[in-house]
């Protein structure tokens, strides 16, 4: 059997974990939420119709739930190069403890909580994990999302 | 609205009622748009070629997408969804049919919230599970005066 190559040392994942980007505050326009809504196919009265979402639990328009992707928070830079420039998404765990309503402040932070590689079908790969935390303007946050990127 | 589902009415073990979406390249260009998330993979047949994908693929987000709205019809207007996970196991392609479905895992109440955990996934024409992941929800119950 032959050794699979290894690119991570202990030292470069000892770097990389725990390392934050800027913060990227976004404000929440009725319009991106429309348009959101209306790409996904999703016409749930709540973040399309005005009228019914103001008689609903919530007063007003709120957000589909992984709207929050377009708050385009970068990943934090690692602290060396990586031989690879593809990249596949993974997958993401989203909580929510909020909603996220119209004219809403929502600042995302980006920590890489792990860094993990595996050998696959298209060779070596470096698995990230990201937690990504949404505050708004009142300092509550309002969703964590933990997504799983693929370089390759 | 539709019809609101009580806690009381689900069933462990139950299915949920699936829904199917055929995503085109050009909605993939509108979430790509809508998203901010414009990696060429998406939308550029040479470009996902030369990345050694078999063409266009789905922006694994706009799945995820499909599975949140998938659980928020499901817990109707007074229901909240408080979980949603999903990997992207298998890749999907514009132009195919992919299928949510779900199934009730588990009822309970935590700190007086009525909650439940699916198993949800999306299928792809061939029936292969590409998308696996799981939700929580907490649905209104009966009891709730204020409902």
């Amino acid at each position: 059997m032959t050794t699979p190559p290894s690119f991570l040392t202990a030292e470069m994942r000892e770097q990389a974990i725990g390392t934050q980007s800027s913060p990227l505050t976004m404000e929440v326009e009725k319009g991106a939420i429309m348009k959101f809504a209306e790409a996904i196919g999703d016409s749930n009265p709540l973040w399309t119709d005005e009228v019914t979402a103001r008689k609903s639990r919530y007063g007003g328009l709120i957000a589909p739930p992984t709207f929050l992707r377009s708050i385009r928070i970068e990943r934090p830079e690692l602290p060396f190069d990586l031989p690879f420039t593809r990249l596949l998404d993974g997958g993401s765990d989203w909580e929510y403890f909020q909603p996220v309503r119209v004219g809403d402040r929502i600042t995302a932070k980006n920590e890489m909580i792990d860094l993990q590689e595996r050998v696959g079908r298209m060779g070596l790969m470096i698995i990230m994990t990201n937690l990504i935390t949404y505050v708004n303007q009142f300092e509550e946050v309002v969703a964590t999302q933990t997504n799983t990127s693929i370089r390759y | 609205m539709s019809n609101q589902l009580f806690w009381e009415d689900v069933k462990e073990g139950s299915e949920l009622t699936p829904e199917s979406h055929q995503p085109s390249t050009r909605q993939l260009v509108q979430y790509a748009g809508a998203s901010g998330d414009f990696y060429e993979i998406h939308y550029d047949k040479d470009f996902a070629i030369g990345n050694s994908l078999d063409g266009p693929i789905l922006h694994g987000a706009l799945k995820s997408a499909f599975l949140g709205k998938f659980m928020t019809d499901w817990a109707g207007p007074l229901g909240s969804l408080k979980k949603l996970s999903c990997q992207y196991r298998g890749m999907d392609f514009p132009g195919q049919v992919i299928t949510a479905k779900g199934t009730v895992n588990r009822k309970y109440q935590l700190n007086g919230n009525c909650l439940v955990d699916c198993t949800i996934w999306l299928e792809n024409p061939s029936g292969q599970n590409t998308t696996p992941g799981t939700a929580t929800v907490e649905l209104p119950s009966k009891g709730d005066s204020n409902g």
